[in-house]
């Protein structure tokens, strides 16, 4: 079953078209790979997806077990209350709050409780409070920062912080999870931990998993299927081993002499 | 062990609070505070309300606004005017409550559309729309225009200031505390991330926008039964950036730095008095050192808690121990 089908998604920013007629489809517990080379269009489609940006044309299908639902031209919280969260490349958590709260505060739809309770700390706040803390330190554990629970976000090292995004993006409760360039700026051995915890979070969750990264070892280990963007357009689609021997991927990534000279 | 790491009790917390209020209400039953120190006393309070409900929207939620003014012009009016007609006690409690939810539901109204705004823009409509208010003012007959309302009844007491300061720092405390306040505060830090997170970043700027808001209309009421006489001039663009000023020097981010500044200007000002002809030139002064020695304000985004209290309850059992 799709979880996700994109048709004909387009995006133009005045006169330049950053993504063109992008037809996407990702099956229920797939793991797919977003490639492409340097200014492609892979973030754009992320931010298309989950609403940072209105498609020019095209349509979002987010379809569940019990809803179908349109996602263009919808709010980011909607999108996110829909069940789609994501990552950010240049990691954007909220740097001056603790790590706790960082995960607190993505499970604010899930908090049950009103206005009114909030200011008074009624009975069903001090209930409501304790149960989204003890969920919250669940997905610390997840990505091994529970004993960091109380520092701030930006005194978290690099892959840290990384995993605090992927910690952040998982108490949204999402059915499908984008992840914008993970294992950036990480050393093998960070790499090797996050393929780990990417596999696993995949299985205990029942989620789907749309990954854009430049790590070329790590997609080709984990992702089932793979489409390859060039200048906002989709020049290949396939599982990894198709997609290492695609002429025209090469081509993208290496330069036309290049795979003349292969030839 | 554990309990130690929690703070006060609420009982202890309770009694702190009420200790602190019997001991100023005594030393004004045996007239060791004057007149004058009353009104000094007045005047912190007020702007104690006006400046922790603005850190709740400048502070905390991240949204510039220099409207603050008109929205302590409404509780002021709508108090006075109340009052005017039916002086009593529930006449004042009536005015001011209706006072602040008019308050509120301007800020609501206001809010929705400018909240779109961001930094500087969001600055310049929200001065626009006090100076809108202030103009009302001006030209109602009900007010009676510039010459202001005078002989208002004086029902702002001590007891009244000290419930009404406690109770809006305790509920914007309590807020901040809540998932709605978190989800304002991330707005503060990142707004694409925090919509990206599920949260309608527009209603948590309106919320907080309307909270503050409300708490204004409160300062304003009491101001309006305490100091006997209105004008639309007092509640100016430069009202607004006297309250600005403590939320900054305070701390953005900080209740208790918001506490601490309104009190530490109210004596800087009280001890110029003296120096009548210098006095704003040394005030702006003094402004200008803090600020270069202390960047971020007095208190940062750091809190006192009534966990002081209970260090020094500590230390001196310490004492005790010792000897």
């Amino acid at each position: 079953m799709a979880i996700l089908s994109v048709k004909k998604l387009t995006k133009s920013f005045g006169g330049l078209t950053a993504v063109a007629n992008l037809n996407l489809e990702l099956n229920q517990g797939e793991l797919v790979g977003l490639i492409g080379p340097n200014g492609a269009g892979k973030t754009t489609v992320f931010n298309l997806l989950t609403g940072v940006y209105e498609p020019s044309s095209g349509t979002i299908v987010l379809e569940t077990e019990d809803r179908r639902r349109e996602l263009q031209g919808q709010k980011p919280y909607n999108i996110c209350k829909a069940g789609l969260a994501r990552t950010f490349q240049n990691i954007r958590l909220f740097r001056d709050l603790t790590v706790l709260d960082n995960v607190r505060i993505a499970m604010h739809q899930n908090a049950n409780y009103g206005l009114l309770s909030g200011l008074l700390h009624l009975p069903s706040y001090r209930k409501e409070e304790e149960r989204l803390k003890k969920e919250s330190y669940e997905f610390l554990r997840i990505t091994k920062l529970d004993s960091k629970a109380n520092e701030l976000a930006k005194n978290l090292s690099y892959g840290e912080q990384r995993h605090l995004e992927i910690a952040r993006a998982l108490a949204t409760k999402p059915v499908l999870l984008l992840l914008d360039e993970p294992a950036a700026g990480m050393n093998p051995a960070e790499t090797a931990q996050l393929t780990q915890l990417i596999k696993w979070i995949r299985k205990e969750f029942h989620l789907t998993i749309l990954l854009i990264e430049h790590d070329m070892s790590l997609v080709m280990k984990i992702c089932e299927r793979i489409y390859v963007l060039d200048y906002g357009m989709l020049i290949a689609e396939g599982t990894p081993e198709e997609i290492k021997s695609n002429k025209r991927v090469i081509k993208a990534y290496l330069g036309e002499d290049v795979s003349n000279a292969g030839d | 062990m554990k309990k130690r790491m929690t703070g006060l009790t609420p009982l202890r917390k309770w009694l702190v609070l009420i200790f602190t209020f019997a001991i100023v209400q005594l030393l004004i039953q045996l007239n060791i505070i004057n007149d004058y120190l009353q009104a000094t006393i007045a005047t912190i309070f007020i702007n104690i309300i006006l400046a922790v409900s603005l850190n709740l929207i400048t502070g905390f939620t991240g949204q510039f606004s220099l409207g603050h003014a008109g929205f302590m012009s409404i509780g002021a009016y709508v108090c006075g005017l109340t009052l005017l007609r039916i002086p009593t006690i529930g006449g004042f409690l009536a005015g001011l409550l209706t006072g602040a939810v008019l308050a509120a539901i301007v800020g609501f109204l206001v809010g929705l559309p400018t909240l779109r705004l961001r930094g500087d823009y969001l600055a310049i409509a929200t001065l626009g729309m006090s100076e809108i208010i202030r103009i009302v003012f001006i030209n109602l007959e009900i007010t009676n225009g510039a010459a202001g309302l005078s002989g208002i009844p004086r029902f702002t007491n001590w007891a009244f200031l000290y419930i009404f300061a406690v109770g809006t720092i305790l509920l914007i405390s309590n807020f901040l505390k809540s998932t709605h306040g978190r989800a304002c505060i991330s707005i503060r830090e990142d707004e694409i991330a925090a919509e990206a997170m599920g949260i309608n970043t527009t209603k948590y700027k309106v919320t907080a926008f309307t909270i503050g808001a409300f708490c204004a209309g409160i300062a304003g009421a009491l101001y309006a039964s305490y100091f006997y006489y209105l004008n639309p001039n007092t509640f100016g663009f430069l009202k607004s950036i006297d309250v600005l000023v403590i939320v900054v020097l305070g701390g953005m981010g900080s209740l208790s730095g918001s506490v601490l500044a309104a009190i530490l200007l109210a004596i800087i000002s009280t001890i110029l008095q003296d120096f009548s002809d210098l006095r704003m030139v040394i005030y702006a002064f003094l402004l200008i050192i803090i600020m270069i020695f202390r960047p971020q304000g007095l208190m940062g985004s750091k809190e006192i808690t009534f966990k002081v209290f209970r260090n020094l309850g500590g230390l001196l059992s310490a004492r005790k121990g010792g000897k």
